[in-house]
């Protein structure tokens, strides 16, 4: 011990010179990082904590909140409303979602082409997903009007008789996607971006091979861009299952819960009617719901998401 | 020998050439094609945002009409002033504006710190830290909004801006703000090491290398982040709704939802299209002048996030 400490003598004041500078650089960098530290615990952990255990209590915000045990679930379980709004939400998003990609896709494709003047119609593809969501609903609660709404009176150039697009409780679901279609432009640019890193080379190569434009397509031009897919897909589902305002605003819930999505109903038991413990489960049920569906395409992404560099 | 070497040669010409004419032919046609399906597209994308702006113009009454007026006749831009007139427009404007600043503002700089030191600084769990981060991204915000609103209740923060700006003065919390810090370490991680290697050596501390160096650097990636956040935050509905309840700070937003709901310009069960669709072309207008004055960052921006490779 005492030979050891007598070897080192001669170094002490270097060394702890450098472990002085080791930890303050480690210092500084929490220093850096600490308002994402501070605003994760605050606004994200915490929460997420403090939910989690509201789930497990009844609190209508007058008084303190009363444990209950699993009666939220049970309660949710027995709820009929509950089959209906998480019916509604899947629905809209298994079949919104696989459509707004195809068509972001075939935007992306249509502005990849090297064509004069391309910029211009990039803006007209990308410019409705930056107009407000109200904005939009509203406009679009004007135009699927049934009596002198501009859906109609197009369909009617095609002797299509009028259709109550957001009272009928079997049109207002699809009239909600074709909506969606109109704010995919987040998707598109991604997509565009996906498709500018396709190394010319290997389209070329595929090309002397003989490959058509289709095959090009799709075995050389869809693996390169799986990943963008994938990350597409997931988000998209994400946000899908958190389908609000449009529903909210346009219909309520409405025609005969046929627009009562999931969030829609948790924000009516919250925000309405204060039971601020229920809606707690709700949320933790939608994320459940959420991460399973997530879950999934992870592991089935594994046999269709090819990621260069990682071998084939 | 040297015939047969003619004879390649020439056939080697012979289909460079025709390759060349059929591919000539293949792009006009194909160029034909492709700007006919662009423009089928771009009319169908724009069709709305342009009914917007038609009803907006219309007189009082010509909104109904069926079939419908599609360019207004007469031209009333008195709509906008109306709009203006018979409500806060101005105010709604104001509040919904000083929201989008302030949060855009948090969320560049605490961003930006953030992004500094994920992209250049060594730290204990720095991964494992930065792999939360991104996992965040994919957390559904909706499992927050009932503490959040606890919690901002508590603080007595309810019905004031207050819930909507400061999460952002720290990085965004649970609402995405993840994002904004992982599009500028992606863009500061391609900056040369050399820069904060060599004011290292000059005795700069990390604020400065911070400052001086890597923000000044990392424009275009602060510019696209600066963007997006105002657009978001200017769009917001869900936030405004919960936290907010009074007159006094209803945004842009919440405005145009109640005046869908009670009709104000009309009564009598008539809403009043024109003015509607007037406060809707004011809510686009700012959103309008900063994507075109900005465009090029939009598509940089996303590229930047390195989706495209990953």
């Amino acid at each position: 011990m005492a030979s050891h400490t007598a070897q080192l003598r001669p170094t002490p004041p270097a060394k702890t010179g450098l472990r002085s500078i080791r930890w303050r650089r480690h210092l500084v960098g929490y220093l850096f990082i600490s308002p994402w530290i501070a605003g994760f615990a605050l606004f994200t952990a915490f929460p997420m904590i403090y939910s989690l255990f509201l789930s497990f209590t009844k609190y209508d915000l007058l008084g303190p909140p009363e444990f209950v045990g699993f009666s939220n679930f049970e309660r949710m379980v027995s709820d009929h409303l509950f089959l209906t709004a998480l019916g509604n939400t899947a629905f809209y998003t298994l079949l919104a979602v696989p459509i707004q990609l195809l068509l972001a896709l075939f935007m992306a494709l249509l502005l990849n082409q090297k064509l004069r003047g391309i910029n211009v119609f990039r803006t007209a593809l990308y410019l409705p997903t930056v107009t407000p969501t109200v904005a939009f609903v509203v406009l679009f609660v004007y135009m699927y009007n049934p009596e002198f709404g501009i859906f109609n009176a197009i369909l009617g150039w095609f002797g299509v008789p009028k259709q109550g697009w957001l009272t009928d409780p079997n049109l207002a679901k699809p009239a909600f996607i074709i909506m969606s279609l109109w704010h995919v432009g987040g998707q598109m640019v991604i997509f565009l971006a996906g498709l500018q890193a396709v190394p010319e080379t290997l389209v070329e190569a595929a090309s002397i091979d003989g490959a058509g434009k289709f095959r090009r397509f799709w075995h050389v031009t869809v693996p390169m861009i799986s990943p963008v897919i994938f990350f597409n897909l997931v988000l998209g589902i994400i946000g899908s299952f958190q389908v609000f305002a449009t529903a909210y605003i346009a219909t309520n819930g409405g025609p005969k819960h046929a627009t009562l999505f999931y969030v829609l109903w948790m924000y009516r038991h919250a925000f309405e009617n204060f039971r601020m413990g229920y809606a707690a489960t709700l949320g933790w049920v939608l994320l459940g719901v959420i991460l399973i569906f997530t879950l999934i395409q992870f592991a089935i992404s594994r046999r269709w998401v090819y990621y260069e560099g990682e071998g084939a | 020998m040297q015939r047969i070497g003619q004879i390649s040669f020439q056939a080697r010409e012979g289909t460079t050439r025709r390759r060349t004419l059929l591919a000539y032919g293949q792009t006009t046609l194909g160029h034909l094609v492709g700007y006919a399906t662009l423009f089928f597209v771009a009319v169908i994308s724009l069709l709305p945002l342009l009914w917007m702006v038609s009803t907006s113009l219309k007189e009082f009454g010509r909104e109904f009409l069926f079939p419908p007026q599609w360019i207004p006749n007469p031209v009333v831009f008195g709509n906008y002033i109306t709009a203006f007139e018979t409500s806060n427009l101005a105010r709604y404007f104001g509040n919904t504006l000083m929201i989008a600043v302030l949060a855009t503002l948090g969320t560049v700089l605490t961003s930006s710190l953030i992004a500094f030191g994920f992209a250049r600084l060594e730290f204990f769990g720095k991964r494992v830290l930065f792999i939360i981060l991104l996992s965040t991204l994919m957390l559904p915000g909706i499992v927050t909004l009932v503490p959040t609103f606890v919690l901002f209740r508590t603080l007595g923060w309810i019905d004031t801006p207050l819930p909507l700006i400061v999460p952002w003065w720290f990085g965004g919390g649970a609402f995405g703000g993840a994002f904004y810090v992982f599009l500028i370490r992606q863009f500061m991680l391609q900056l040369p090491r050399e820069l904060d290697e060599a004011a290292l050596v000059d005795g700069a501390s990390y604020f400065r290398i911070y400052w001086r160096i890597m923000l000044p650097l990392s424009k275009p990636a602060l510019a696209a982040s600066a963007i997006f956040s105002f657009i978001h935050h200017w769009n917001d509905f869900l936030n405004p709704l919960i936290f907010l309840n009074s007159e006094e700070w209803r945004t842009l937003a919440l405005y145009l939802r109640f005046f869908l709901y009670t009709e104000v310009g009309g009564g009598a069960g008539l809403t009043r299209w024109n003015l509607m669709m007037a406060a809707s072309v004011v809510m686009l207008i700012p959103v309008l002048v900063i994507f075109f004055s900005a465009q090029r960052y939009f598509i940089r921006g996303v590229a930047l996030t390195g989706i495209a490779g990953r």
